[in-house]
């Protein structure tokens, strides 16, 4: 029951799920976790030592479950793309704004990245905090 | 009342008209001198007694720091139409374009968005 409202929860309004598809990809790293129940509610810190906010309240957004569909689709994208995305493959007719808080929402809970290359600014898929869920939930209970 | 010209503001109006007709293709169609600038203008070979593009310099003070708020977030400054998105990112990037986003189906259009070197994302669409 669990794993499944886990998984739904992190479900695109088209029905994919991206922590399903993230969990079928073999070889990722799962950030040496594996020893640590982190309240995946307000900041805590992962692996990699960065303080992040709620994971589950960034995903508890559509629009913002759209951002990571389509950063996955294709990695490293600018505002205006993701922007473009939402509004034609998504129908959200979000405000740049307000997409721009969408992101910084994501980027508070570790979920996406910001990179600076020269002038342009491009915003990366994190899944590490994904794995965190998928090891509290699935992977530490898979022997029960 | 017809549009006959649009613009873009660019840092530099020779290294412009170099990108504008070597790189994207377009022809000069005017070139007036106006002490320190030019009156400028290119023309799409495909119709060149059509919309002239302007390539007006920059150094207003507002427009750097607009052009700079823009090339952050990605947006362009203006589209093009183009025949084909990807057959004509391939030739562009072959010739060492830079492109902020690659060829993206948009609902009916197929867009992407390249640097014009003069401090402008121009985004080329097709249907």
């Amino acid at each position: 029951m669990i794993a499944s409202a886990s998984v739904r929860t992190c479900s695109a309004p088209d029905g994919r799920s991206v922590l399903g598809r993230l969990h079928a990809q073999s070889g990722r790293q799962l950030l040496g976790c594996d020893a640590m129940p982190v309240p995946l509610s307000g900041k805590h810190v992962l692996a990699y030592g960065e303080a992040v906010g709620d994971v589950f309240k960034a995903l508890a957004d559509p629009t913002r479950r759209a951002l990571l569909d389509e950063l996955l689709d294709r990695d490293g994208q600018t505002l205006f793309e993701l922007c473009a995305r939402l509004a034609t493959r998504h129908g959200l007719g979000s405000t740049r704004q307000a997409v721009s808080q969408h992101l910084d929402v994501l980027e508070d809970a570790g979920l996406i990245t910001t990179r600076r290359q020269g002038r342009y600014k491009f915003h990366t898929m994190n899944t590490a905090p994904l794995y965190v869920i998928v090891d509290r939930w699935l992977t530490s209970h898979k022997e029960d | 009342m017809r549009i006959n010209l649009t613009s873009v503001l660019v840092d530099d109006q020779a290294k412009a008209l170099r990108f504008y007709t070597e790189v994207l293709g377009f022809l000069k169609k005017t070139e007036v001198p106006l002490g320190e600038h030019r009156w400028l203008t290119v023309v799409s070979p495909e119709d060149p007694d059509g919309v002239e593009l302007v390539l007006e310099p920059d150094e207003h003070p507002a427009v750097r720091p607009f052009k700079l708020a823009l090339l952050a977030d990605g947006i362009p400054f203006t589209s093009f139409a183009v025949t084909d998105v990807l057959a004509e990112t391939q030739r562009l990037q072959a010739l060492g374009v830079t492109f902020t986003q690659e060829p993206a189906q948009m609902g009916p259009f197929t867009t992407a968005v390249l640097d014009d070197t003069c401090g402008n994302l121009i985004q080329i669409t097709s249907m």
